[in-house]
């Protein structure tokens, strides 16, 4: 019997009056942005907003809960924003969307800090429900940066998963960790080593953590090779977008099996189209009809993107869907 | 050729490279606080008392570019309050949910369209119109093209991107035409979002085609794309029905300026010469080595000297200056170019 859970890759839209309050507290200026050493007033500001994205999907019902990291100014690319040895420079695209992070330039040595870690650990007092912890994945993290320090791209990726896997080993306990990992997807590594880099840093940091780990790639499916690849890692979930592109993560998993658990992105992150719980679960079984020879022991139904680039009201309404999705259904008598 | 006509009446030199600007300016922080008295329905600051605050704006910026020595000059876009949201707000089947993140703790009213997209008020006719009547010099229309308009909604309900893009396209015609008709002769449309997706070159080039159809091969046309990885959408500019292609590359350093030499570049060159994200003002000698730039790509004769991008994130006496020195060195190196002292190396090819 397959366990459908509700849940989200994190990175939620802030509340409208905090984009309007933070707005006037910090300045909107590439300067003023998160570094990791904000002032009370702000910090307190950032407690205000966690606690009602946490309350968003209490209220929504959704299986797992996630911090929302609306302090996360600089998207995936957060986690090096806030740390001591790197430089954030100029604003750069973030991949093929009308959005911009400030680029983060490693310039010394990568230490993690439980900067991340305090920000799961504050979400715990706002709910009883499952926690999720939300991270990039070491190879999206590696891409969306630039290196100064390590020399070399293994180097390099070795060192951004050695760090997550520090902020993830500071992290209270959660019962599931997303890892968001969008650039094996846009921006794939082009040689076998490269490929087989991947379940390796992968593996890094799943073992630093007692949680379910979820490698979740989004908008598009893997090669087919690096799948192969990514399927060696030891990890207890892979995720297939299927907003973005249905047929070929459906090849993939026919092609090459699937760990226990998947995840399905099956509500539409990008777009204010508000796609009913019956989608939802028509767009599980789809994926469920289409590979037989597969069993899952969990599917998680989850947002195909990071939420941030939905209006609120849109969002919330997605996060109503999802929950709805995995509650268990009223028989008609 | 579509440019000599904007070249001026008492022109200095023999040589003469066009100067003008991508559109945004800095709005005056008065025209910031008419609209949030507009949008506060308590303080009884009506349509007629904004219209006259745009009036009131648009006329000193368009003069402000006039004093600067622009050749051709632009409103600022005052009444426009975001390049996406202006046109949707005037365009059926488009509704609005609230703001999205763009970067940092900048946001914008990013649109939905909920319903076949059609043409139900003009759109920039009376802005034109009373630009031309304050203005002493050519006007120019920047208008944001289909495919932008099109990545940078939400799509509910159309098929693809690019059946919205194409029903879009038709509607940008139809202001277009309108544009002509009220005596529009330079008209530049914005397809920044060809930079995010450079593969879908080829939608933007059946954009074109419909936009461009029925209008006089004496309205100059330009296409403004910046920010973006200029290798993937060329050569295949080069088959876009424009005169002009306006590229930032100051941001840069000119470290792309090399794919535009091969194959050789056959439309006019609209050259960044100043940065739009750096408060730095650049000096006229640093600007006219810029203008160099472009002259490896193109003759005097199809350079069009301007600003990378929307001037409107700076400072408005930053924006001011960058202006005045774009002029000063652009008129700099047509007297050097009179004199023979300024090297070409730009192949002769002509257009057709």
């Amino acid at each position: 019997m397959t366990e459908l859970v509700s849940t989200t890759p994190g990175l939620y839209p802030l509340p409208d009056w905090a984009k309007d309050e933070l707005r006037a507290l910090k300045g909107n200026q590439k300067e003023d942005l998160v570094d990791g050493s904000e002032n009370a007033e702000t910090v307190q500001t950032y407690e205000t907003v966690r606690e009602d994205l946490v309350e968003r999907q209490t209220r929504a019902g959704l299986d797992r809960v996630v911090e929302g990291q609306g302090r996360w100014d600089d998207m995936l690319a957060h986690p090096l924003a806030v740390q001591d040895s790197v430089e954030t420079r100029g604003i750069v695209r973030y991949y093929d969307n009308n959005n911009f992070y400030r680029e983060p330039v490693v310039t010394g040595e990568l230490t993690p800090d439980g900067d991340v870690a305090a920000e799961v650990a504050a979400a715990t007092g706002h709910t009883e429900s499952p926690l999720q912890a939300v991270l990039p994945g070491p190879y999206s993290l590696a891409d969306l940066a630039t290196d100064e320090q390590y020399g070399d791209e293994a180097a390099f990726l070795n060192a951004v998963a050695e760090f997550l896997a520090g902020e993830a080993a500071r992290s209270p306990e959660v019962e599931t960790l997303f890892l968001l990992e969008p650039s094996l997807v846009t921006d794939p590594p082009e040689t076998d080593d490269g490929h087989e880099r991947v379940p390796a840093a992968l593996d890094t940091v799943a073992a630093a953590v007692d949680a379910e780990v979820v490698v979740y790639p989004y908008w598009g499916a893997l090669v087919e090779k690096l799948y192969a690849h990514v399927m060696d890692a030891d990890i207890d979930a892979l995720g297939f977008d299927l907003v973005s592109a249905p047929d070929a993560n459906v090849s993939n998993a026919q092609e090459y099996g699937t760990p226990a658990d998947v995840a399905l992105g099956v509500v539409d992150g990008q777009n204010t189209r508000v796609e009913s719980a019956e989608t939802v679960r028509e767009r599980v079984d789809w994926f469920d009809d289409r590979t037989p020879q597969n069993q899952y022991d969990r599917v998680y139904a989850t947002l195909n993107t990071e939420a941030f680039y939905l209006p609120v009201n849109r969002f919330q309404e997605k996060l109503t869907t999802l929950g709805a999705a995995t509650r268990p259904r009223e028989v008609e008598v | 050729m579509t440019r000599e006509q904007f070249r001026p009446p008492n022109h200095d030199h023999d040589h003469f490279l066009l100067t003008t600007v991508v559109g945004s300016y800095p709005k005056p922080t008065w025209l910031h606080r008419a609209r949030d008295q507009y949008e506060d329905p308590e303080t009884g600051f009506d349509d007629e008392d904004f219209q006259e605050a745009a009036d009131d704006a648009a006329r000193l910026i368009t003069r402000e570019h006039e004093r600067a020595g622009l050749d051709v000059v632009v409103d600022g876009e005052m009444r426009r309050n975001e390049m996406v949201e202006y046109f949707a707000h005037r365009i059926d089947g488009y509704e609005f949910n609230g703001p999205v993140k763009v970067w940092g703790h900048n946001y914008f009213d990013k649109p939905s369209v909920v319903d076949e997209v059609g043409y139900a008020e003009e759109w920039l006719v009376s802005e034109y119109g009373f630009t031309t009547d304050v203005a002493t010099r050519p006007v120019k229309v920047p208008i944001t093209g289909p495919y932008t308009l099109a990545r940078w909604s939400f799509n509910e309900v159309y098929e693809s991107e690019a059946t919205l893009a194409y029903d879009l396209a038709d509607l940008v015609n139809e202001e277009i035409r309108a544009l002509v008709d009220a005596g529009a002769r330079y008209i530049q449309i914005d397809e920044p979002a060809l930079a995010t997706t450079p593969d879908d070159h080829s939608i933007v080039g059946e954009c074109l085609d419909r936009i461009t159809a029925g209008v006089p091969d004496d309205v100059r046309l330009g296409l403004h794309v910046c920010y973006g990885d200029y290798s993937r959408i060329y050569p295949e500019v080069l088959g876009f029905p424009v005169d002009e292609l306006d590229i930032e590359l100051c941001n840069g350093g000119y470290d792309q300026l090399d794919v535009f030499g091969d194959p050789p570049f056959t439309k006019d060159l609209g050259l960044g010469v100043v940065d739009v994200h750096d408060a730095d003002v650049e000096s006229v000698a640093e600007i006219k080595q810029n203008i160099e730039r472009g002259l490896e790509i193109v003759p005097p004769d199809r350079l069009t000297v301007s600003p990378d991008c929307g001037l409107k994130l700076l400072p408005r006496e930053v924006a001011d200056r960058k202006m005045s020195n774009l002029v000063t060195a652009a008129r700099e190196v047509e007297a050097e170019l009179d004199e023979g002292t300024v090297e070409v190396a730009a192949p002769r090819i002509s257009a057709d």
